[in-house]
């Protein structure tokens, strides 16, 4: 045994630590932050993100790939969100206290699990190959489903938990329906805290490249229908970066998916802040 | 003694293997204030939320014997839980409006059972929070979040919102307990006037409630009923040795 240490130095000490790595977590992304924009901001401009590219992305912009990502991520989230709500509802307020609805659970989390490079893999034999969808957006977008459901059934499962209970007896003693006081009070209530978790489950799948590019097929040319192929942003950075086209181009891509993301993050923080002062009575 | 609204025979309530209500008899009379009284825990909750079948969203709990609302029978087996919650509203010991506009609140019932209309719906709303003694100080702001106002208005509110849906009978969990002396006597004001056209139920853990609303009281004890009459003959001279006990404050 060393010499016990005072209370007073181990609160210091532990002080010092706890801040020191509050500050690598902070400096790691003002890092990799300040890098990327650096060398990628100049590439940035009007013209970058709605032009063509050209010669396979080493000039030109990238806006087949903005847009390609953002009609893969909006079916994601259009087939997500029913299904992940609807999935919620049930498991919540329907479901019987058995041992099937404990697997379903189990397997929701199971789901979250899964690494996003054998969705992808499992996304490419069922959706491009046996429904016969091809590399499309539709892939993509159902593929991206399946990454985002299990945070949209939690985030909704978790929305609809904090909903208090004196709320459903109100409804169900006024004469409604389990169904109408669902709808018309669980749901309504519920839903801004849905929404936050899709939309942190969009931030976090709109990176999934392993994902998409199995799925969504990696064409440069503008999207016209559900059924074309597009290549989405990261995969676009990623084939920039790995097959040396330009390094310029991939930082400057990078620096659009960033903002992406952080678009997205503040949308999902700008929800919950304003509602989030619904639940502070009762 | 007026007509018979409510009736329950040999009435007992399990939850799991817990007895909550032991063999409950007693008729409650129409368009009179029945107050429910006794020590926590004695089942007055319990034996109320029987009446508009909320017991049925506890799992594991269950009821035999018979409960008539107007001779029919509440837990018979083709029973329109529905229907029969409409015509039994219930107002809640914590407040508990919804999230939604004050107006919407008192709409909600109506517009469930098909009231679309808007000049109706705002005739029903305003009748409603009229009867609530709460119009005056809301006919300004019924757009505003019905969580703003003070917890003695979002009482009255639910009593509004209930009235909306036009019972027959209303029953009242505890309504004052989360509530200061002045927003209590307004809504025992208020009650005092709602029993010219409804039959009400109130379970109060105060006897001076009882005594100031109420017309009958019941003395509940350990899921029995100990005693049933007149409030203020249960109050003044109570026949049994425990509501006497109860009252005097020997125990409770
Ligand atoms: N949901 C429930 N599950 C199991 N026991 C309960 C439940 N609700 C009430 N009880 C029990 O039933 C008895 C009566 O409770 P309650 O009707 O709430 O009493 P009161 O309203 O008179 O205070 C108490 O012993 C209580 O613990
Ligand atoms: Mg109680």
């Amino acid at each position: 045994m060393t010499a016990s240490i005072s209370p007073a130095t181990s609160d210091k000490a532990a002080k010092v630590m706890l801040w020191l790595s509050a500050s690598i977590a902070i400096l790691t992304l003002l890092f990799i932050l300040g890098y990327i924009v650096i060398k990628g901001l100049s590439v940035v401009n009007l013209s970058f993100l709605l032009d063509s590219p050209r010669l396979s992305g080493a000039e030109g912009g990238i806006s087949p790939a903005i847009m390609g990502t953002l009609c893969v991520v909006t079916v994601a989230l259009l087939a997500a969100i029913p299904i992940g709500i609807g999935a919620a509802i049930y498991l919540t307020e329907y479901a019987p206290e058995c041992a099937a609805t404990h697997i379903i659970t189990f397997g929701v989390e199971c789901l979250a699990g899964v690494p996003s490079i054998v969705i992808g893999l499992f996304g490419y034999a069922f959706l491009v190959i046996y429904l016969g969808f091809g590399f499309s957006i539709l892939s993509g977008g159902l593929a991206l489903m399946f990454m985002i459901l299990p945070w949209t059934v939690r985030a909704s499962e978790e929305a609809i938990k904090t909903v208090p209970q004196a709320l459903r007896e109100a409804s169900l003693a006024l004469g409604a329906t389990k169904w109408q006081t669902v709808s018309r009070v669980v749901l309504p209530s519920a839903i801004p805290g849905i929404m936050t978790g899709v939309i942190l489950g969009v931030g976090k799948a709109i990176g999934e490249t392993a994902v998409i590019m199995f799925t969504a097929g990696s064409s440069l040319l503008m999207p016209t229908s559900l059924f074309d192929p597009v290549r989405v942003l990261p995969y676009h950075l990623y084939i920039l970066a790995s097959e040396g086209i330009s390094d310029r181009m991939a930082y400057g891509s990078s620096v659009v998916l960033l903002a992406m993301v952080l678009v997205i993050n503040l949308a999902a923080i700008t929800i919950q802040w304003h509602y989030g002062r619904h639940y502070v009575r009762n | 003694m007026s007509e018979i609204e409510i009736e329950s025979r040999n009435l007992d309530l399990w939850y799991g293997s817990a007895q909550a209500l032991k063999t409950i008899t007693m008729a409650v009379p129409e368009k009179k204030v029945t107050a429910i009284i006794g020590p926590s825990g004695c089942g007055k909750s319990t034996f109320i939320r029987c009446i508009n079948r909320m017991n049925d969203l506890i799992k594991d709990c269950r009821v035999t014997g018979e409960l008539l609302f107007e001779g029919m029978d509440i837990y018979g087996k083709d029973t329109d839980v529905v229907a029969l919650r409409k015509k039994i509203g219930m107002v809640f010991q914590k407040p508990n409006p919804f999230p939604m506009s004050i107006y919407d609140n008192v709409a909600y019932g109506p517009r469930l059972h098909g009231v679309t209309k808007n000049e109706e719906l705002d005739r029903i709303v305003e009748e409603s929070l009229k009867a609530a003694a709460l119009w005056d100080e809301v006919a300004g702001i019924l757009d505003r979040s019905a969580l703003g106002l003070s917890g003695g208005q979002q009482q009255r509110l639910c009593i509004a919102r209930t009235l909306a849906v036009e019972p027959k009978v209303v029953l009242f969990d505890e309504p004052c307990s989360a509530l200061d002396p002045i927003s209590t006597a307004k809504i025992e004001d208020l009650i005092n006037n709602l029993k010219r056209d409804y039959t009400i139920i109130i379970v109060t853990h105060t006897m001076q409630q009882a005594a100031r609303v109420s017309d009958f009281t019941a003395f509940f004890l350990l899921g029995e009923l100990i005693e049933f009459g007149k409030t203020k003959q249960i109050l003044e001279m109570p026949e049994r040795k425990s509501t006497e006990d109860y009252i005097t404050g020997r125990f409770g």
